[in-house]
């Protein structure tokens, strides 16, 4: 190669400008200064007791518990769905295609089927939560070496596959459902909506350092899950394995989802909705720059959905429904504005 | 050096391809040619280790492409599919920088954006390097592609039918970078060709797929000849001679 001392001096940057990374800054700092505001309006709002006293910090307590509940929520369906559209080398399908819900409904569904209204709490102590997560790792993982190891070896055909198994046992779990009666399908419905004030707390001593190990690994490879994101066909020729990292995120993504889902029930629609917005944010393959962006985005619509629903409308409900509306609202904008994913 | 020995690959349980014996030497270009479905690009495909053989072994530069450590073989070699999509919206100078993965393992250096500066200058996308991919002409996206393969700075270079979706001028003009990369740059370049007078007017030699078979492999004054490129095609070849070499007429 002639001319080198001609090549002007140049560097390659995650995002094509500085007004590209000039915007992501604000983004990042706007969505923190938001974050902060909500967790302190949350915890502290109309907080009936005078402030500083006993009773104060004991309400104050009861909900940075709710706080810390919406955080590992937010990390694990942020984290898990970004990792899972690199992986899988696709941005539409999210890990709840894998049957995570629908398993999770049938789980709880079959307990109160079986045992009745007893069931119920049966599924609530501890072993039976890690019985819950390991049956939902399990399942991903067994799916993910039982398809990979064949010679189904796309991905198209992978999610194929969930889509059909999640359908089906969504119809067993439906059909069961048919044969309760009334008393114990209201006991079940509210185990089976996502609900941030009826989270099982006592699982969070579990749940918290287990979804911050996953998170932090995801994080260290993200120069890997950057180059991931071009194919199976680029990576493996860029040097890495590329089924081995495959599985591996897989296997991640399915416990930060067992974990989120068994502490408070699903939100199918959640992790699709932080990543997409998270990506048009971003504008980068970059995901240093994705990750922090889609976890606070989820934090601050879960945060901001719980306080209007406890404050504002004295509705203790699902924030589910609110995500669903508001988010659901947002992205269409972003998308019509932006005219691409 | 590029050994195939007894490779052999069986698709569907009836197309079957090899077993193939066969040594390419390092240095210059080689052409695959052959007619649709001969195995050419599954070849190239093994060769480059993105697949895997049925049986047989590969060795590249003297690496075993399926038992050496993958980050070793993506120094020695880099493939270039046909067919590349990404989810990520890449700019040129970007998609090069992932080439240099193998390298930097992410985190680019000076020696990093160095290459990357040479690559972007060789296949002058030097005025391009801030445009999106999806912005660039087929062309233009080709030579990027093209270009992220070089920058992996690898000693052999696999490319799968480069001239794909690019027109007369554009063809030659990617054929004398392949030539400028294997002759200034000392690479060892095999491609996919469809043209077997580009092939002829660019490569040193040709390999001859028929059947999942190799059938020639030699020098281009040698295939270039009326009986061999008949066989070879399955369709009557007339060859004419050029100032620029021979030429095969086959319509």
């Amino acid at each position: 190669m002639a001319n080198t001392m001609t090549v002007p001096v140049e560097t390659t940057s995650n995002f094509i400008n500085a007004k590209h990374r000039r915007r992501w800054l604000i983004s990042l700092i706007g969505l923190i200064v938001v974050a902060v505001g909500l967790t302190i309006a949350t915890i502290v709002y109309s907080n009936p007791m005078p402030l500083g006293s006993n009773g104060f910090w004991k309400i104050a307590e009861a909900r940075v518990i709710s706080v810390v509940v919406i955080a590992v929520v937010a990390l694990s369906h942020s984290f898990a769905t970004v990792a899972f559209h690199t992986v899988t080398a696709n941005r539409i399908v999210t890990p709840s295609i894998l049957g995570f819900e629908a398993l999770y409904g049938l789980i709880n569904t079959a307990a109160v089927f079986f045992f009745g209204a007893l069931g119920a709490t049966l599924t609530r102590g501890i072993v039976s939560y890690f019985f819950q997560v390991a049956m939902m790792v399990a399942f991903a993982t067994l799916l993910y070496t039982w398809l990979l190891g064949s010679k189904f070896t796309n991905v198209h055909t992978m999610l194929l596959v969930g889509v059909v198994m999640g359908a089906g046992l969504a119809s067993l779990t439906t059909f069961m459902q048919r044969m309760l009666d009334p008393n114990e399908f209201d006991i079940l419905t509210a185990r089976l909506m996502g609900n941030i004030s009826n989270a099982s707390t006592e699982y969070l001593p579990y749940a918290v350092p287990i979804v911050l190990v996953v998170v932090t690994w995801l994080w260290l490879n993200s120069r890997r899950l950057d180059t991931l994101s071009l194919g199976s066909a680029v990576s493996t020729n860029l040097g890495l394995n590329h089924r081995t990292e495959l599985i591996k995120v897989l296997i991640a993504v399915s416990i930060l989802m067992a974990m989120t889902t068994s502490l408070v029930g699903p939100m199918t629609f959640l992790g699709f909705l932080v990543a997409t917005m998270a990506y048009s944010i971003a504008d980068t393959y970059s995901h240093r720059a994705i990750f922090p962006i889609s976890f606070l985005l989820g934090y601050v619509l879960l945060t901001g959905a719980y306080f209007v629903l406890r404050h504002i409308f004295y509705a203790q409900g699902a924030v589910t429904i609110i995500v669903e509306l508001i988010g659901g609202l947002v992205f269409l904008i972003v998308i019509m504005r932006k005219g691409r994913l | 050096m590029i050994t195939l020995e007894n490779v052999t690959k069986t698709y569907a349980g009836e197309t079957t391809i090899g077993p193939i014996n066969v040594q390419i030497p390092s240095g210059g270009i080689t052409s695959l040619v052959g007619p649709n479905g001969a195995g050419k690009s599954t070849v190239l495909t093994m060769m480059g280790r993105l697949m895997s053989p049925d049986s047989g072994r590969i060795t590249v530069g003297g690496l075993d492409v399926a038992q050496a450590k993958s980050n070793e073989v993506a120094k020695t070699l880099a493939i270039l599919r046909q067919e590349n999509h990404f989810v990520t919206r890449l700019t040129v100078r970007q998609l090069i920088g992932f080439g240099r993965y193998p390298h930097s393992r992410g985190r680019l250096t000076v020696e990093d954006e160095r290459h990357i500066n040479e690559a972007l200058e060789f296949l002058n996308l030097t005025a391009l390097q801030d445009r999106y991919l999806d912005e660039l002409s087929g062309g233009q996206r080709q030579r990027a592609y093209v270009a992220m393969v070089l920058a992996q700075d690898t000693e052999y270079v696999f490319l799968d039918e480069p001239l794909n979706n690019l027109d007369m001028s554009h063809s030659v003009q990617m054929m004398r970078q392949l030539r400028a990369a294997a002759d200034d740059l000392g690479r060892t370049v095999i491609v996919v060709m469809h043209d077997i007078n580009f092939a002829s007017r660019y490569s040193d030699n040709i390999l001859a797929m028929n059947d999942g078979q190799v059938t020639h492999f030699d020098t281009c004054a040698d295939t270039m000849k009326s009986s061999v490129l008949t066989e070879i095609f399955g369709t009557s070849v007339r060859i004419i001679d050029d100032i620029d070499g021979p030429l095969a007429v086959y319509f």
